[in-house]
């Protein structure tokens, strides 16, 4: 039966990815990505991934779809035909797909216990020690916070610079477009076109169904990011999850009401000292740790106990991704949803 | 043999799909939705390592004779898929403005254009 249900899960998968690259509309291809992304989280829970089968039903089903349709609304969703010969790429394709499918036959089989990636000595500690060492059900958090730290920080350190560069890219406005207005008023016709389409990131006054739903449900999803937040140690979960899940209220409560409540509520300013804030409070950990004679982000030195200096430790960097999370992606969203509103005004 | 190396396959195909549609697609948002699939293809990779037979989620629980999944791939794919969304993000705000500056986001019309220059 557990065969069968993933066969049937990854024949979709293919299925939705052909279809995303047939169709023409982007909006079409938006909206089948998001569905290919849900059936891989599905996958990733059958192959007992539950924290990233979280992350990519979070982010790949909703944020990033969020993110392609704000960029739709700017730039239209229509695919010209393309004149480029298809013949060569495909060509190509194939033969890096065969040459791959020929290296298949190599690898192990799947879910065998005693393939190199389960007989290393680090699945041993992981699995073994850590439940003295760190004391956290859920390895993954673990692993995450504690062992490899440095990555994490350096993950995070990513995400903070992708929305500072988000930001920086998406509000320089003006200058260009005063200096091209002349250029600006011979292209109208195509910001009309974007202004219709551009709906789905304004607020619409007359939609009493949504305005009623989302004002219901937006205290259960900030509530269930901080769920997600603080009980990442025993569950799935964690500060990645809760950034996003985190944002996506926010996020909500912005495609339903205007972005100009969401800013009222949550203004740039304060997103921006969010977004450094977490990274800081990560590295802080990370300094605290080294003035009490460790390493750095060495929780053990933490507290009293090397058990109790971890779940402190665990518990601030978390917090610490999981502020920098949703202020990225909030980042994110302001800068797409706020150029949306600007050249609608000057389009009119 | 057929279940055995079926989940790699599928990881191939997935693959190939997502190469093809940067290579043959000129409109830059279908060639980031293609290197989105790309990226999916990969995840799937890791994860699929990390599965063991009859094994269950890296959580701990009170009982005897458990076995867990490595969950090494999954830290890993874990923050890969908050930073591959972040630097979408990226690439989607560089498409935004490369639209206002050039008004298409046609790779080919764009290559035309900075040939009549």
């Amino acid at each position: 039966m557990e065969e069968f249900t993933s066969v049937f899960l990854m024949l979709l998968l293919v299925a939705g990815a052909l279809a995303v690259l047939h169709v023409r509309n982007l909006f079409v291809a938006t909206m089948l990505l998001s569905a290919v992304s849900f059936i891989m989280a599905l996958i990733f829970v059958m192959l007992d991934a539950v924290d990233v089968a979280f992350t990519e039903a979070a982010v790949g089903a909703g944020i990033s779809t969020v993110l392609y349709l704000g960029t739709l609304a700017l730039v239209g969703p229509h695919e010209k035909s393309s004149t480029k010969k298809t013949a060569l790429p495909l060509l190509l394709s194939l033969a890096v797909g065969g040459v791959l499918i020929y290296a298949t036959f190599e690898l192990p089989t799947v879910g065998s216990p005693d393939t190199p990636v389960q007989t290393s000595r680090l699945t041993d500690r992981f699995l073994n020690e850590s439940p003295k060492e760190i004391a956290v059900p859920n390895i993954v958090t673990a692993v995450l916070a504690s062992y490899r730290g440095f990555d994490t920080f350096g993950e995070t350190t990513v995400i903070f610079t992708a929305g500072i560069a988000v930001l920086l890219i998406l509000s320089q406005v003006r200058g260009r477009r005063e200096e091209d207005v002349a250029i600006e008023e011979s292209t109208t016709p195509q910001s009309d076109l974007t202004a219709e389409e551009d709906t789905s990131l304004q607020a619409s006054p007359h939609d009493l169904v949504p305005h009623v739903v989302s004002k219901l449900l937006i205290p259960f999803v900030l509530l269930f990011g901080f769920y997600v937040q603080f009980h990442g140690d025993f569950g799935p979960g964690g500060g990645f999850q809760a950034g996003v899940i985190f944002a996506a209220g926010f996020i909500l409560y912005s495609l339903v009401f205007g972005l100009e409540y969401t800013k009222k509520l949550l203004p740039l300013r304060l997103v921006e000292f969010f977004l450094a804030f977490g990274v800081l409070l990560y590295g802080g950990v990370g300094v605290v740790s080294m003035l009490k004679g460790g390493n750095f982000l060495d929780y053990n030195l933490l507290l009293a106990s090397p058990v109790a200096g971890q779940h402190l430790g665990i518990l601030l960097v978390e917090l610490g991704v999981g502020i920098t999370v949703t202020a990225a992606m909030l980042a994110i969203f302001y800068g797409f949803a706020g150029r949306s509103e600007t050249n609608n005004k000057s389009g009119a | 043999m057929f279940f055995d190396h079926f989940y790699y396959w599928i990881t191939v195909i997935l693959f190939v799909i997502g190469l093809y549609t940067v290579m043959s697609r000129s409109n830059l948002i279908k060639k980031m939705i293609g290197l989105s699939l790309f990226q999916i293809s990969v995840f799937l990779f890791y994860i699929t390592m990390g599965k063991i037979e009859g094994g269950t989620a890296p959580i701990i629980i009170d009982q005897p004779d458990v076995v867990y999944s490595n969950p090494l791939p999954h830290v890993l794919i874990l923050t890969a898929i908050v930073v591959g969304v972040a630097t979408t993000a990226l690439g989607l705000a560089l498409v935004v403005r490369i639209k206002e500056a050039f008004d298409t986001i046609d790779e080919e019309e764009i290559l035309q254009m900075e040939e009549t220059k």
